[in-house]
């Protein structure tokens, strides 16, 4: 069948069976959005500016196990996008992006919304592909595809040029994707796994510590029953929460920079670590040498090598995907017909246990001005932990990641790699349109909800009925706290003065606007956005400006040199 | 250390750029690098020439591998190899410098290539320690421009860097 690149790519899009491409249109995508018109399998939806649209694939993909797609226009329309591909990149999350080009010809001679997409996308995809020739089209966004969701996922982008979207070729979506030079490892290697078993069995004081990864690879069901099956604490990273159930007793809470008491302690002082899906970032550990200080041993499995004995050295390496090496370790375990030393987990157990009995997560319930930490209480009561929280950057994002208890994988988005503002409001669309009926929740700051505000013109347009959970306390409140604690409380252009009224500007775009300003009337005002399930409710809760996130780790410092409260 | 590391990556266009971009993204030292084409016209090869500690170095090539057009990534540094690196030296010759410069190629296995009535291109093959030494033993002021190719390299024996 002879088709143009215009034809070819949408094919390809129905092949792969994508629901949504978020998008905008432009002159070098012109004949692919012709040919979006005239099918109605594959769904457009018109975001305000580019950066919504890879956000808002982003989040469909983080909610759901597909890849997420956006199309954008050559020049303007890929640098818009960039911050989104960056973001997805940093958490690994599975995209394609189909960005138009300039003409073949005109290549290289600055033509009019011409940039180098290729050369800018670069260190923030997975890979990228400029099409130079309409034959190799079709193989290429297969490629795409598999690229995405293979291996360790990230986002790749195929850029077209205008020329080859108009120009016709046979066409045939190919079946299978071989490459000799990529080849992820499933299987992890059997030797290292016996070591693993090992380990764990001889624990003393073990932890088990597990990232984003678990969400990923869908293996949160047989981490759960892992973690169950050895009785172990478990601490989940900002990427990694529901890879655990919040609510269960094993579980100590997120670890890291503003991670809970229990599990920073635990972190640091455990003897066997085993590490699943997680990288051991920067604001996950603090300083690798305070970290690596306290001598333990480390087992981590992780589907990238390069992730392996990057920051801290491990001992037994496993390099596989999740859901296979979990299971292995479970059987093994299973096999081997012994137990962990029961009497050393006792005591390790009362010990946390103690660490737990700070109750770091305290604040003050009584206060006569809206606590945040109230507000994200409420929300998960509410939405009887089932919602969908997509969150922006900054405190309110630490608020709902310490108080909001993520009982399944897939509930919790946010950028936690590059930490990218603006990416909770789009992302939430993504996620609404992804589980229609469903409660979705946008907790975010004035900053934040700011940097993509234009996108409520979007859910209008959808009817997307989105609860934006909007925590103002006229900060940017994470870059406050930080001057109030370490830069002698020189508040540097933190204050953002001239708000606008939130509840007006969401009725101007044609949505419920909320303000509450009593922490009494924060359940009441919840319940009632919930129960407009048609509309976007943006529900602007006045919160104590002062409000900081505790505990925390001090960039820079050991994991467990926290701060707990303002006395200390 | 000093670390010699040999790839195969996919003969396309921007291949190059993935990996110097990677160096330069991730704060890697890069002394040389060099590449061409191999018998399979679809796949090319390179050397690099890195500095690093044990760990950089595992790190360089674990990201080395990652990138999706790379096939095949070898440390030859970490067994028996050979290396060379070819440098062309054009030197003025003139007088009783003239006769030296001739001796002084022929010590160090060079060739001259091009001659005038003033100068001379002497071509040097050998491993970087060769080139440098030759550089140190003539007359700095008689140089008038070198270039070198940069290294690359090869294992000994049996080991072999192929598909």
């Amino acid at each position: 069948m002879v088709l143009t690149g215009a034809e070819i790519v949408i094919r390809c899009l129905q092949e792969e069976k994508v629901e949504y491409v978020f998008g905008y249109p432009g002159g070098s995508v012109l004949f692919i959005y012709d040919e979006l018109f005239k099918q109605d399998k594959v769904r457009h939806v018109l975001v305000r500016h580019e950066q919504g649209a890879v956000h808002a694939a982003d989040g469909y993909a983080r909610s759901t196990e597909k890849v997420g797609v956006a199309m954008v226009t050559s020049g303007p329309g890929v640098t818009n996008a960039v911050t989104g591909i960056a973001t997805a990149y940093m958490d690994s999350i599975p995209l394609v992006i189909i960005s138009g080009q300039v003409p073949t010809a005109y290549i290289g001679q600055d033509a009019f919304q011409e940039v180098d997409t290729v050369g800018i996308t670069r260190p923030c995809v997975k890979h990228n592909f400029l099409v130079k020739d309409v034959r190799e089209l079709a193989a290429t966004i297969k490629k795409a595809f598999y690229l995405a969701r293979s291996g360790r996922p990230g986002p790749v982008l195929v850029d077209i040029p205008k020329d080859i979207s108009a120009t016709k070729c046979e066409y045939v979506y190919p079946k299978t994707v071989s490459m000799r030079s990529y080849n992820p490892v499933i299987k992890g290697h059997q030797g290292q796994i016996k070591k693993a078993v090992q380990l764990l069995l001889e624990a003393k004081r073990p932890m088990i510590y597990t990232g984003g990864g678990v969400v990923l690879s869908d293996a949160a069901d047989k981490l759960t029953r892992l973690v169950r099956q050895l009785g172990f604490p478990v601490t989940n990273t900002l990427m990694g929460l529901g890879g655990y159930p919040a609510t269960d007793r094993q579980f100590v809470g997120m670890l890291g920079m503003h991670g809970t008491y229990e599990a920073n302690m635990a972190m640091q002082h455990c003897d066997v670590l085993l590490a699943v899906g997680a990288r051991f970032d920067d604001r996950v550990i603090g300083n690798p040498e305070h970290f690596a200080a306290v001598p333990r041993k480390i087992i981590h499995i992780d589907i990238d090598p390069s992730s392996i004995s990057k920051r801290v050295k491990v001992d037994v390496p496993i390099v596989g995907d999740l859901p296979e090496v979990l299971e292995d370790i479970a059987k093994l375990l299973a096999a081997s017909g012994d137990q962990p030393d029961e009497k050393s987990l006792k005591a390790w157990w009362k010990q946390i246990d103690e660490w737990r009995g700070k109750d770091c997560l305290k604040y003050d319930r009584k206060s006569r001005i809206i606590k945040p930490q109230h507000v994200v209480e409420k929300l998960y009561e509410v939405t009887k932990g089932e919602a969908f929280v997509c969150s922006d950057v900054g405190q309110h994002q630490m608020w709902a990641a310490q108080y909001y208890k993520f009982d399944k994988p897939r509930r919790w988005m946010n950028s936690g790699g590059l930490g990218t503002m603006g990416f909770g409001l789009p992302a939430a669309m993504g996620v609404q349109l992804a589980h229609p009926g469903s409660p979705v929740a946008c907790v975010t700051g004035e900053g934040s909800i700011q940097m993509c505000i234009q996108e409520l013109s979007t859910c209008k347009q959808y009817r997307l009925p989105v609860k934006i959970v909007l925590l103002n306390n006229g900060y940017l409140g994470m870059v406050r706290q930080w001057q109030q604690l370490f830069h002698g409380n020189r508040y540097a252009e933190s204050y953002v003065d001239a708000l606008p009224d939130f509840v007006k500007l969401a009725e101007a775009y044609g949505h419920v606007g909320m303000r509450i300003e009593k922490p009494g009337d924060v359940e009441g005002a919840l319940k009632e956005a919930f129960k407009r399930k048609d509309d976007l409710v943006f529900m602007n809760f006045a919160i104590d400006p002062t409000e900081n996130v505790y505990p925390m780790v001090q960039g820079g410092k050991g994991l467990t040199e926290m701060i707990l409260s303002e006395e200390l | 250390m000093r670390h010699v590391i040999s790839l195969l990556i996919e003969n396309e266009a921007g291949a190059l750029s993935r990996v110097s971009g990677l160096f330069s993204a991730r704060a890697y030292n890069i002394e040389s690098l060099t590449v061409a084409p191999t018998e399979d016209p679809s796949m090319s090869r390179m050397t690099i020439v890195s500095v690093g500690s044990d760990d950089i170095i595992e790190q360089i090539t674990k990201q080395l591998n990652k990138l999706i057009e790379v096939v095949k990534v070898v440390d030859i540094s970490e067994a028996a190899h050979i290396e060379r690196e070819l440098m062309l030296v054009k030197v003025r010759a003139s007088g009783k410098d003239r006769e030296e410069m001739k001796r002084m190629s022929d010590i160090f296995r060079g060739r001259i290539i091009d001659v005038t009535e003033s100068t001379y291109v002497i071509e040097l093959t050998g491993n970087t320690v060769k080139l440098d030494s030759f550089i140190e033993a003539i007359d700095r002021s008689l140089i008038l421009e070198t270039v070198r190719t940069g290294v690359c390299g090869i294992g000994r024996g049996d080991r072999v860097l192929k598909v």
